[in-house]
């Protein structure tokens, strides 16, 4: 989230697209509310569903999943065309005034650069026109066809009303209720805020979803203002944390990356990552990369890492394709290039997509180890449970390992919220029986390894046994102590500019700003520093104070970075410091500072006529229309159908799906066709339930104790299927057999003048738990993810469904 | 008389067991009516501050358990609530955040290691030692066989892909850094975690 949860209070429109707050995130949701009562606010709804949030809005309207670009790609056309934008925000914030690269092209469904051998782009000429200072040039009056507000202008201009309706299946009146919504929060003092999940994450084009409605919010004036912002609501409790730090195949904490195999040297590797301003005056802070990387290198090897060995850089693996990722391993896996697997709170059995492969995948391994409180589907794959797991142990030569851990009463320690809090949580009572921490297990794993290679050397041990490990009680580190060294500090006394001590060895830092290259501080993420200073644990903090009642709460716990609320903040005023909204004013300029309720996402003495961007973050201080090259699939997005799909894309007939996706040969081949599954398949999440975790729970397994599949009333009819009657569904890649829910909620929509119907699918059932066993919806779903990022498409595949018989003696 | 609400339950709680209301401003009431109400259970138990386990909203929660804290006692979680001090939730939860005690207390908890052989069909109990030694052997031998300390080109790249782990979703950010610390410095690069789904 850019903003907080309660900050939605202070939004004029909701917009809920691509999640379902009032069901998967009740307690936020409920300053949704908030606005509406209190602010006036109005609460639009699309989804494909008629769900509990959509019960509770202003304006409703469904939309066929996997469609999402196509109905926000003709927001931004309808913006322009009615010329509903924030015009100063525009200029001054964003790069629409920027000139895009003259070979830079769009035809046909593919952006200029495109291999269709590897799937890939060349992106050279994904970039601005440079001066003889590499500067990009700049047209203000955006006469320049070439400006950037003029290329989005042509190619959103396919998407017409009457075009998104045959595409997305919405009314067009409906469709334009909703644009004029949205348009009204282009004045000044209006905001819009954008809730989403992972409706809009899980489809191979997940990515460019977020970033159209960035878009939109960037036209409108609605990032870094109170009440706006592009809020994702966060699905786990420390996902946001976990991907702070870095836990994913590419990554260094804080948002660094990993070295590639072409990055032989550090200098090789710090060329790409120089981050030189693109327009005079601008901050581009990843300029500090280099301080944040040695910082985290001094971290993780302490003395081992030095200016001679280029602070270890060669300690680190280095990446000879994109990432390893789940979709990746268990490829791997069923090919037999994986021995050895580690869950650590995971149930890939149930969560990720094509369950038949991965519990061929599991039944390849030679190890697996499954760290959990809970007895997952996953630890239990060799098992045979009839048809909801059939295995033959006798033929799984997998040795498991099934490890009981602690659960969160049971541990001290930190988890990020979605608006990026760090909230400390303390320990209520001991774990049952022998059950420990991740931490003394990780522990112990990493001691016996270590000790094995001192003993017997064996394959570049120096990373192992140079880690560095100064625990005050190295078999268990307490959270403190991780928590600090997460923080950072001193390694030798820091002078400021005048030669007197600034920082003492050994102290605690506070801020990033202090972080070096030298080798004289470090600190294990970055983005932390300042969590746990000196004045002692700042994430355990528990003021409830908030300054005009904005929902900042600028004391309660720590936000990162820097105990900041509200990210791009800067945007909250004019171009000359004034609050564009002056009853809800974030910080202002008062003639020498910056001031205000939170703290400044930007320089705090900068002055206004200094003409540095707001997004400082990024090399020419503006929010990006044009993504240059950082997409993979192309600058602007563009609507490409899911893998699987009823229609044929209208567009570009030629392009029917993501051209830049990664697609393995036999996921492709377990693809179906819509002959053979004529329904558009998504998968939800119940109120009552969370994931594959609450069939443990006995009350929530009474709630919704039973699989069971929703479909509209008119599909039923046609097809013979009775409210609470058996049905089975199948994919290519395998079937359930369930009961199935008659609702009003799903209707068919017109789609290129047919009629789409579909079929919703819950998650949350598998052969553990105390609810009925179950199949879960991943048996359906197929193998492939979003082009940037690898998220499943878990919500729009095809389906085909008949009545069936129930399982013998059940009714 | 400045009182929270929870200093009210315990402070109403331990007067009426105490049948002096003076406090309270009850006086006057009768000694035999405040002898018959029950003690309020949570004002003995000792309160924890958490935050619940399920999204991202990160409501907080108080726990509560029985015990004193004494060497000897045993804490037992016995009631969980919201809180009602936190800015986000103001002490509401949904029906998931609501059913927390029934996930500490599942009969589904694992309560010690287990070990399944190859070709068998049911786990056993083993020791940690047991567990921990053999996940260690079976990694070294497989890093030590596969570990890519060059690629086809000659170039450093120190790698190790034989062996994968997920990493988890709701597990703290300090487990996270050392999770990291030990992953990386294996070499690992087939590592993830619950970030997509």
């Amino acid at each position: 989230m850019t903003n907080t949860w309660q900050d939605i209070k202070n939004a004029n429109v909701v917009i809920v697209m691509g999640g379902n707050a009032a069901e998967a995130h009740p307690c936020g949701f409920k300053w949704v509310i908030e606005a509406k009562i209190h602010n006036g606010a109005k609460l639009v709804v699309v989804d494909p569903r008629f769900t509990r949030t959509a019960s509770v809005a202003d304006s409703y309207a469904p939309i066929r999943p996997g469609t999402d670009i196509a109905f926000l790609s003709g927001v931004i056309r309808y913006l322009l065309e009615k010329d509903q934008i924030q015009h100063e925000y525009v200029r001054a914030f964003t790069n629409a005034s920027l000139i895009v690269k003259e070979g830079f092209s769009f035809k046909d469904g593919l952006f200029s650069g495109y291999n269709a051998d590897t799937h890939s782009y060349d992106k050279t000429d994904w970039q601005y026109e440079l001066d003889d200072q590499g500067f990009a040039k700049i047209d203000d009056t955006w006469q320049n066809p070439r400006c950037v507000i003029n290329l989005m202008r042509q190619h959103v201009d396919r998407y017409t009303p009457e075009m998104v309706s045959r595409i997305c299946g919405t009314p067009v009146d409906k469709y334009l209720t909703v644009c004029n919504l949205i348009a009204g929060t282009c004045l000044p003092d209006k905001a819009m805020t954008s809730l989403f999940a992972l409706g809009w994450t899980q489809h191979s084009v997940g990515s460019q979803n977020i970033r159209t409605m960035a878009m939109v919010q960037l036209l409108l004036g609605n990032i870094g203002v109170a009440g706006g912002g592009m809020n994702a609501l966060r699905g786990h409790s420390n996902i946001q944390g976990l991907t702070d730090i870095g836990l994913l195949s590419n990554q260094i904490p804080g948002y660094l990356t990993l070295p590639k195999d072409q990055e032989q040297t550090f200098d090789d590797y710090m060329k790409t990552r120089q981050f030189k301003p693109l327009r005079p005056n601008q901050m581009s802070y990843w300029q500090n990369y280099r301080k944040f990387f040695v910082s985290f290198q001094k971290t993780m090897f302490g003395d081992a890492a030095t200016a001679e060995n280029n602070w270890a850089y060669d300690y680190l693996p280095k990446l000879d394709v994109p990432m390893y990722d789940i979709i990746k391993a268990f490829e791997m896996m069923v090919h037999g290039e994986i021995n050895g697997y580690i869950c650590q709170g995971f149930n890939p059995l149930q969560a990720f997509p094509e369950k038949n492969k991965i519990r061929r995948g599991l039944s390849k391994l030679k190890y697996l180890v499954v760290m959990d409180p809970l007895d997952t589907e996953t630890s239990r794959f060799w098992e045979s449970v009839g048809p909801f797991n059939p295995s033959d142990p006798a033929k799984i030569e997998t040795e498991v390992f099934q490890l009981p851990t602690t659960c969160f009463a049971e541990e001290d320690g930190t988890l990020v919220n979605s608006a990026r809090w760090l909230q400390w949580h303390w320990k209520a009572a001991e774990p049952p029986a022998k059950a420990k921490s991740d931490i003394w297990i990780m522990a112990g794993i990493f001691h016996r390894m270590r000790e094995l290679y001192r003993k017997e050397g064996g394959a570049f041990p120096d990373p192992i046994l140079k880690l560095t490990w100064n625990y005050t009680d190295p078999v268990e580190p307490s959270a403190d102590e991780l928590a600090k060294e997460m923080n950072g500090r001193a390694r030798a006394d820091i002078k400021d500019a005048s030669g007197a001590i600034a920082i003492k060895a050994g102290q605690q830092l506070d801020t990033f700003g202090q972080l070096r290259d030298d080798g004289t501080t470090e600190s294990g993420c970055w983005i932390f520093t300042g969590s746990y200073t000196e004045k002692g644990n700042m994430m355990a903090r528990r003021d409830t104070h908030d300054p005009r009642d904005q929902g900042i709460t600028p004391d309660w716990a720590w936000s990162w970075p820097a105990n900041r609320r509200i990210l791009y903040n800067r945007a909250s005023s004019d171009v000359a410091g004034n609050p564009w909204n002056p009853a809800k004013p974030i910080i202002q300029w008062d003639g020498s500072r910056w001031v205000g309720i939170d703290v400044p996402d930007y320089g705090p003495t900068i002055k206004p006529s200094d003409g540095v961007g707001p997004f400082i973050m990024n090399s020419e201080g503006t929010g990006r229309f044009f993504a240059l090259d950082q997409m993979v699939d192309g600058p602007f997005p563009e609507h490409y159908e899911p893998m699987e799909s009823p229609v044929e894309n209208l567009l570009h007939p030629k392009v029917q799906n993501n051209p830049a996706a990664r697609v393995f040969a036999d996921d492709r081949a377990d693809f179906g066709t819509p002959e053979q599954f004529p329904y558009v398949g998504t998968t939800y999440r119940l109120t009552e339930h969370f994931h594959f975790w609450t069939k443990h729970a006995l009350i929530n397994a009474i709630l919704q104790p039973q699989e069971f599949i929703e479909i509209g009333e008119i599909l039923a009819k046609e097809k013979g299927i009775t409210n609470n009657g058996w049905v089975r569904v199948s994919s290519k890649r395998g079937h359930m057999i369930c009961k199935a829910f008659v609702t009003k909620r799903i209707k068919p929509m017109t789609v290129a003048g047919k009629p789409t119907h579909v079929i919703g699918v819950p998650l949350h059932w598998g052969f553990t738990g105390l609810a009925k066993k179950g199949y879960g919806a991943n048996i359906l779903t197929p193998s492939v993810g979003d082009a940037n990022t690898q998220t499943p498409e878990f919500k729009a595949f095809l389906v085909n469904i008949e009545p069936s018989n129930g399982p013998e003696g059940e009714v | 008389m400045t009182l929270t609400r929870r200093g009210f339950i315990k402070l109403s709680g331990a007067t009426l067991a105490s049948s002096s209301m003076g406090a309270m401003g009850f006086g006057g009431c009768g000694v035999a009516l405040a002898e018959s109400v029950r003690p309020f259970k949570l004002a003995a138990a000792k309160e924890t501050r958490n935050t619940c386990t399920y999204c991202s909203v990160a409501c907080g929660i108080l726990i509560y358990t029985s015990g004193d804290g004494a060497k000897n006692s045993h804490a037992n979680i016995m009631h969980i609530e919201g809180d009602p001090d936190h800015p986000v939730n103001r002490g509401t939860l949904c029906p998931k955040g609501s059913a927390l005690l029934d996930v500490v207390h599942s009969p589904g908890r694992l309560q010690v290691p287990k070990y399944r052989a190859p070709g068998s069909n049911e786990f056993k109990e083993v020791t940690w030692d047991f567990a921990l030694d053999r996940i260690a052997r079976l990694m070294k031998d497989d890093r030590d066989a596969h570990f890519i300390a060059k690629n086809e080109q000659g170039g450093t790249v120190n790698r190790w892909l034989t062996t994968g782990m997920l990493a988890a979703s709701a597990s703290s950010n300090e487990t996270a850094l050392l999770t990291w610390k030990v992953a990386r410095a294996f070499g690992m690069l087939v590592f993830d975690n619950q970030a997509r789904v």
